[in-house]
């Protein structure tokens, strides 16, 4: 090959480059960090493809209040760094919220984004202290946080033991993906293991969780835990189940995390996964509304980014969820900004003062599908509740109420600690909430 | 025509060993700090300086240091991840327990840390040769990454095991860290620094070390045997390579990232770095330059160029044959040039000097 | 068979259960000392057969390594995209309806196919260059086929079952509390991995093709110049290299499902590679062995002591310390440097 065909090349690949798409000023922008390449990609397309579709969803009947969104995705991998380009490629100011889907990725975001004024949504993931309104103005973590996970399993557990003096003694596990995600619920397990006198054994699993034999082992053989969680993602998931049952633990008595209950981490292991049960926080199933018109709105009409099947699975729900959210977030500015495109900064006001009861739920047509969820100044979570769901060999069905996490008693006050550690690390006054 | 040398002399021996002997080279390189120091930071936008110039520029720094290791000493190393995790977590130490040290200190005082985790991981070196001490590095790649995810002494008891820098200035009134840093102060601090930490790193390779170090790596029986001492030659490339590239490793997790997870170094982050130094062209400063503007653009060209084209495709698609391309790319570049980036400039350099007359 | 091969034999058959033993009586030492530590000896035994048939399934992946550095020595780092490459096709064949048997032979065909190609378009224009530059082609071939395989067939998680029993057995339930657990889908991985090394000995030692295969890996320019065609070897090689990265798909496919993560697993042969050495069969298998019962050994005995999940930079660390005592790993060639 000669030079200067190389460097013709080059230049050519420069300008391509350099040439960024100019958006229209009557839409409303919101970017999308998802993944569907990589380790993790199984486990992000169908949240991806349902995030995605909720938008054209909202655009097939008329926008939000008329103003359409424009939505812009970009492939991170689950890859902290090509998280980081991702948003520096994606970031306007007229950016409405910034959803990471990446614990590692939420909090390198997390001063970026406050810099650049984008609200970041970490739904039922990313850094915990970040509900703590006054030091992280710009990250929200509604409708629940790993803290809240945590306490929301040990609650369940202690419910089918008969009561928290039950777990006095009781030895209960935890296996989790030895990353920022997988540490996180850490620390409330052992603040409760000390209040509820229950043994924790701790079990990490390097990345990408292929490798858990010896885990298993410990767990099945020797410690034989009464109950055990999980905080895995991906493959790490299939395996644990896999690997469980090959030491016949019982599958009744292994909780996951809500990332840790979809279809994806159940159908490769088969009829072994039957009775494994997670945590959710959303509605299964394609029975309400607003999915009904996804379906005959975006999907008959060929516009469906994935395959019609995965609509009404958990991870496509959830990234229905995720979009809803934010989408009611701009609904909200628009009553106090306008009805028009606005600023990140505007969508943060929305998000602040986000109210939805059930009569927007209603409207909304995801009546049940989700809690009702309020937001205020100080408290970007919400009520933090969860219910525990059961994988029965074909479907996931709810088997528990929704179940309460000890907010106010316990995970505040750790949460106020964690988040003015923070401030004092990075300099920040908190605001006054009051 | 413009790049002919005739009639420049050498008149001392100074100017023999000058590392631009030619004139034109120094104006070419006038040229490039000028453009790197005024025209870019004026010209170019937040997106390129943050995901695009300051990767790069840290990515250079560390494979300047995997050179010296791999191009001129001959030790191939897949443990740059756990030396540029070393680098990051003791910077981080450091910078939160003496919070009134200048940043440039802890930085290089990180790398001094890391050259002797490096020197010491680079004793097995003395007995071990070729793919055998390259899969042994990985031993030093999963343990640094392993004790950094599990002590949490290093993260000063996180929960989650993540460092966040803590702002500080590098001149007073200008952030290199923190929220209040902005792209231009990081693209500059890291354009005079890493262009100091090159100098250095060249003056360096053409002195005694550098050439007890190629010696090695051309043929290490016979090194010894003219009085080259393996002990020190071998552990000397091991802990300057590390210096570098734990200082690669702080500047990434303080002024690119921000925040770091140990994860972050995983092996993908050691097999990059290679890439850089191979495609670059191993044995040559510049090539390290070159291989990681090479490998910190291809994708993200690659990734745009695709959306450019046709915006309607899908995201996955686009990774997908993103990564199909870059392996071509890779594949094809050996093909065409196996020496690397720098190889290319070379020849480039040569035509010139009859252009436009050829004969 | 000659004297010292037989005491060859006879030094591991005395040794390896020695160093079990005295691995066992220094666990059972170290839990009398320390309270939080656990010991029981069939839990030991336990865990020891479980890490051996794990280690088979390293060695799986290793024998792919191998194969393509004896006959070429280059580092083939693609051997796991090959891997993922192959589950990927088998499964999308039998999504399409067919047989897995027919599925594997059509599989087969298309990992020949890949070795042509590599063979034509890599490895062709790049003879005698140095080694670490044929190691970065096989990096490049490696995101190739990462890329390819999935905009193929998608980068969804898929299932492949060609029904082999995973249920959990207990043996010799009178012997120990509770009876010893042995995965039978570990057991039948092991016996695929057995039959695999009887079937590539028999190629090697006993056909036409295998004889040229080891004469090229002996000596290239004296191979060549007895008029064996290189080229064609090589395409032999990376096709058998093919085949195996398929067997070796199969098993961790079924095992984990088929998706990207199969790709990483090169990781856990490298270990085992360089234990072994990377120019010998048997070396891949005793060394998977090794690397898979000790690695679970040290994470279910030792882990505890350091906060878990230490299996990974454990089983490195293994291989170099018997680096430190034989640079050339267990069987490898003795390493003759000349000026």
């Amino acid at each position: 090959m000669n030079l200067r065909a190389l460097g013709l090349a080059a230049l050519g690949a420069a300008a391509i480059a350099t040439a960024v798409p100019v958006s229209a000023a009557d839409t409303q922008y919101i970017p999308g960090l998802m993944y569907r390449s990589g380790p993790y990609a199984p486990n992000g397309v169908p949240f991806a493809n349902g995030f995605q579709d909720y938008y054209k969803m909202i655009n097939a009947t008329g926008g939000i209040n008329g103003v359409m969104i424009e939505y812009e995705e970009c492939d991170t991998a689950y890859n902290n760094d090509r998280g980081v380009e991702c948003y520096e490629r994606l970031k306007r100011p007229e950016a409405a919220a910034i959803a990471p889907l990446s614990t590692g990725i939420t909090y390198a975001l997390i001063e970026r984004a406050t810099a650049d004024k984008i609200p970041l949504l970490s739904m039922g993931y990313g850094r915990t202290a970040g509900s703590d309104g006054t030091v992280f103005p710009y990250v929200f973590t509604l409708p629940a946080t790993y803290w809240s996970g945590a306490d929301i399993i040990v609650n369940y557990i202690a419910e089918k033991e008969g009561g928290y003096e039950a777990l006095n003694g009781k030895k209960i596990a935890l296996v989790y993906h030895d990353s920022a995600y997988g540490k996180e619920p850490i620390g409330t397990l052992e603040a409760l293991s000390k209040k509820h006198g229950f043994d924790l054994s701790l079990f990490p699993v390097a990345h990408p969780g292929l490798e858990q034999k010896a885990t298993w082992l410990q767990i099945g053989r020797q410690v034989r835990p009464d109950w055990t969680m999980m905080w895995g993602w991906g493959v790490m998931n299939s395996t644990a189940i896999k690997e469980a049952a090959a030491v016949g633990y019982p599958m009744d008595r292994f909780v996951g995390i809500w990332w840790s209950g979809s279809e994806q981490d159940v159908t490769p292991a088969g009829a072994q996964a039957n009775n494994y049960k997670s945590l959710n926080f959303h509605g299964t199933g394609v029975d309400y509304p607003a999915i009904q018109e996804v379906l005959t709105k975006v999907h008959d009409a060929g516009n469906g980014t994935g395959p019609r099947e995965e609509v009404g699975t958990v991870l496509y729900n959830r990234g229905i969820m995720n979009a809803a959210i934010i989408v009611e977030a701009i609904r909200t500015a628009q009553e106090m900004h306008g009805k028009k495109p606005l600023m990140g900064e505007q969508v943060r006001d929305g998000f602040e003062a986000l109210n939805i009861d059930n009569a927007r739920l209603e409207a909304m047509g995801l009546a049940g599908f989700m809690e009702p969820i309020q937001i205020t100044c100080a408290d970007h979570e919400g009520t933090g509740r969860a219910f525990v769901q059961q994988w029965n060999g074909t479907e996931w069905k709810p088997v528990s109420d929704w179940v309460e996490p000890n907010r106010a008693g316990l995970l505040r006050p750790m949460i106020e600690e964690a988040a003015a550690q923070y401030a004092a690390e990075k300099g920040i006054t908190p605001r006054d909430c009051s | 025509m413009l790049y002919r040398e005739a009639g420049q002399f050498k008149t001392s021996y100074a100017k023999d060993q000058a590392i631009f002997p030619i004139r034109q080279d120094r104006i070419l390189m006038a040229i490039l700090i000028a453009i790197a120091v005024l025209g870019v930071p004026a010209l170019a936008s937040e997106y390129f300086l943050e995901t695009i110039f300051v990767p790069f520029l840290i990515f250079a720094l560390a494979a300047i240091g995997l050179n010296i290791l791999t191009g001129y000493c001959g030790q191939l190393s897949l443990g740059t991840g756990g030396f540029m995790a070393c680098g990051a977590f003791f910077a981080y130490k450091l910078a939160t327990a003496f919070p009134e040290l200048h940043l440039v200190i802890i930085f290089l005082l990180s790398g001094l840390g890391t050259a002797l985790v490096g020197a010491a991981f680079g004793l097995p070196s003395l007995r071990i040769k070729g793919f055998y001490l390259a899969v042994a590095t990985l031993a030093a790649q999963f343990f640094l990454v392993w004790m950094f995810n599990k002590f949490d002494w290093w993260t000063n008891y996180s929960a989650s095991g993540v460092i966040s820098a803590p702002p500080r200035e590098v001149v007073p009134g200008f952030f290199l860290t923190g929220n209040d840093a902005s792209a231009v102060t990081k693209y500059l601090f890291l354009v005079c620094f890493v262009a100091l930490m090159a100098l250095i790193a060249k003056n360096l390779v053409r002195g005694r070390f550098g050439r007890s170090w190629m010696a090695i790596r051309d043929m290490d029986i016979a090194a010894e045997i003219i009085g080259i001492r393996p002990l020190w030659a071998k552990l000397s490339a091991f802990a300057v390579s590390s210096f570098y590239i734990g200082v690669a490793g702080a500047l990434w997790a303080f002024v690119y990232t921000g925040s770091v997870e140990a994860l972050a170094f995983q092996i993908d982050r050691s097999f990059q770095v290679l890439f850089m130094v191979i495609i670059g062209g191993l044995g040559s400063i510049l090539g390290s330059f070159l291989g990681a503007a090479f490998i910190v653009l291809l994708p993200i060209l690659l990734n745009n160029g695709m959306l450019a084209i046709d915006p309607t495709i899908s995201t996955a698609l686009v990774s997908h044959i993103e990564f199909m391309i870059f392996g071509a790319l890779i594949v094809l570049f050996l093909i065409v040039e196996p020496h690397g980036l720098a190889r290319l400039w070379q020849i480039g350099k040569e035509k010139l000097r009859l252009w436009p007359f050829p004969h | 068979m000659n004297a010292s091969a037989i005491r060859n034999i006879g030094g591991w058959a005395i040794g390896v259960p020695l160093v079990i033993a005295l691995l066992g009586f220094a666990f059972q030492g170290l839990a009398s000392f320390n309270s939080s530590f656990f010991f029981a000896w069939p839990y030991f035994i336990e865990v020891l057969i479980a890490g051996l048939l794990q280690g088979v399934m390293y060695s799986l992946v290793a024998l792919g390594f191998v194969l393509i550095f004896k006959a070429s020595g280059i580092f083939n780092f693609a051997q796991g995209s090959m891997v993922l490459f192959a589950a990927l096709t088998m499964v999308g064949f039998i999504e399409m309806g067919l047989h897995w048997t027919i599925a594997f032979a059509i599989t087969a065909v298309v990992m020949a196919l890949v070795a042509v190609g590599i063979e034509r378009l890599v490895l062709r224009p790049l003879v005698n260059q140095p080694h670490i530059i044929l190691f970065m082609s096989t990096i490049g071939i490696f995101y190739f086929l990462d890329g390819f395989g999935q905009t193929l067939w998608g980068s969804d998680i898929k299932v492949l079952d060609i029904g082999i029993p995973k249920t959990p057995m207990f043996v010799g339930k009178g012997m120990f509390e509770g009876g010893l657990l042995i995965n039978s889908f570990d057991l039948v991985a092991a016996f695929v991995g057995a039959a695999l090394v009887i079937a590539l000995a028999v190629f090697f030692h006993y056909t036409r093709i295998g004889r040229a295969l080891r004469a090229v890996a002996d000596d290239h320019q004296a191979a060549m110049s007895i008029g064996i065609p290189l080229k064609t070897i090589w395409v032999v090689v990376w096709t058998a290299a093919g085949v195996v990265a398929l067997v070796a798909g199969i098993m961790w496919g079924s095992k984990a499902g088929v998706q990207f993560s199969l790709a990483l697993i090169a990781l856990k042969a490298l270990p085992v590679l360089i234990l072994g050495g990377f120019t010998s069969i048997p070396g891949a298998i005793v060394g998977g062995l090794i690397i898979g019962s000790s690695e679970q050994l040290a994470e279910v005995f030792l882990g505890p002591l350091f906060g878990g999940a230490i299996q990974d930079w454990f089983a490195y660390m293994l291989a170099l310390v018997f680096l430190l005592f034989r640079p050339q790993g267990l069987f490898g060639e003795k390493i003759i440097e000349r000026i």
